[in-house]
């Protein structure tokens, strides 16, 4: 039976938009503490360690984010688990996270002058104390707006999870289409819900930045 | 539980996927150029165009930006048909690909745009060159020099990203996997070798790009 679009799809579709909110904040504060690990293997004064780190950025930026879904998903089931979509989703969306957070904090904390860690190491502090008490404090302001830039992008991402079926916003989408036949207008509705999300968050990243610039 | 791997039902099917690949290099190569050409005429629209031009290219990139390529794949796919424009799978792919990749070059290359300053431009007029030769050779190209890094890793990105159109059947690399997939059953297998063909992929263009760069831009 293929019925009408109705104002109770739209409800189901709103609801859905909160999964998609969930699995981003588990991804971005997953992501966040791995990434700022990953950051700090980055950037720490021991070659061996580098090497791993950018070994890790290079092979998570080098393949799609759908090939670590998948790899993910299957791959919890070869160790004998069977995952929920929730927790396959939840850990491949952190890792691929960290290695972008990763970069782009690296880069915030490459943009704190060189004499800022001469002058703490002067002070005797460890490389620990420095990042903790120097670097990391000054960094963070100029994190802020690319960090809610990738935020955005993350936002977006999670539409993958639908794919192996996790229900959030594209799933619902995909739900209803299947059931209206009204693709035009349930994923019209879909764009609409993520633009909802996703603009305010663009435009506030980019009132950060220009506010940074003319600070500086 | 023990599982042992089994890479010997993918390797057999190898070649599939080497097509599958080849697709995907199609894809991307066409997307590169009808995104580049999408996003110099936004630029262009977006930096000196008449007011209601400028705001079309704004919205364009705004609402491109602010939506998954999914669902853009998904109006493309299965919305537009029903606005009579039936396109096949690999089309449907390239055209929501180019939208997508389009509006993030317009404003990379804005960015490039605004970096050349003013007085750049009045010394071209200055001189006599007419405002299309004063956007060729005075901001088009040190333009593209200024964002070509920012560009690039784009460009790279949109090639992982096409692995997405496999959600509408078209046969590229990652539909090819999860074809094979559902053959054999060595889901793993599949999506770790397809990872890793995909990254070799992503650094051949790594490669490629910087001798490019190197190629284009030399003194």
């Amino acid at each position: 039976m293929i019925r009408e679009v109705n104002s109770l799809d739209l409800l189901y579709l709103v609801a859905a938009g909160r999964w998609t909110l969930a699995l981003t904040a588990m991804a971005f504060v997953g992501g966040g503490i791995l990434g700022l690990a990953i950051m700090m293997l980055r950037i720490a004064p021991l070659k061996p360690v580098n090497w791993l780190a950018v070994g890790w950025i290079q092979a998570i930026q080098g393949t799609p984010l759908l090939a670590q879904i998948f790899v993910f998903f299957f791959g919890f089931a070869i160790f004998g688990y069977k995952v929920s979509p929730w927790v396959a989703a939840g850990v491949a969306f952190s890792i691929y996270a960290s290695a972008f957070l990763a970069e782009i904090w690296r880069g915030c904390v490459e943009a704190v002058p060189r004499q800022q860690w001469e002058a703490s190491a002067a002070l005797g502090l460890s490389f620990p104390q420095q990042l903790r008490y120097v670097v990391l404090p000054q960094a963070l302001r100029v994190a802020i707006p690319p960090t809610v830039g990738f935020l955005v992008q993350l936002i977006k991402n999670t539409s993958l999870a639908s794919t192996i079926g996790f229900i959030e916003l594209t799933r619902e989408g995909q739900i209803t289409t299947g059931a209206t036949f009204r693709p035009l207008t349930v994923y019209g509705i879909v764009a609409v819900l993520y633009f909802l999300i996703c603009f305010p968050l663009s435009q506030w990243s980019q009132h950060l930045e220009r506010r940074l610039n003319v600070a500086r | 539980m023990i599982y042992t791997f089994n890479f010997r039902d993918v390797f057999a099917q190898f070649p599939t996927l080497v097509d599958g690949a080849v697709l995907t290099l199609e894809l991307s190569a066409t997307t590169m150029l009808f995104g580049l050409v999408i996003g110099i005429a936004g630029a262009l629209a977006r930096s000196w165009g008449p007011a209601p031009l400028r705001l079309a290219a704004t919205s364009y990139v705004e609402v491109i930006r602010n939506t998954p390529l999914l669902i853009q794949l998904f109006l493309v796919f299965f919305g537009l048909p029903s606005l009579g424009l039936r396109l096949d799978a690999t089309t449907a792919a390239v055209v929501a690909l180019a939208i997508n990749l389009g509006a993030y070059s317009t404003e990379i290359i804005r960015a490039g745009i605004q970096a050349i300053h003013k007085s750049q431009i009045e010394a071209g007029l200055a001189l006599g060159l007419s405002r299309l030769e004063v956007f060729r050779y005075i901001v088009l190209f040190p333009a593209l020099k200024v964002i070509y890094p920012a560009l690039a890793s784009q460009f790279i990105l949109l090639m992982l990203a096409t692995s997405v159109v496999s959600q509408i059947a078209t046969p590229e690399l990652f539909h090819t996997a999860s074809v094979l997939q559902s053959r054999t059953f060595r889901d793993f297998e599949v999506y770790i070798v397809t990872a890793g063909m995909y990254l070799a992929m992503a650094l051949m263009f790594r490669l490629l790009f910087a001798g490019i760069h190197r190629w284009a831009f030399r003194r």
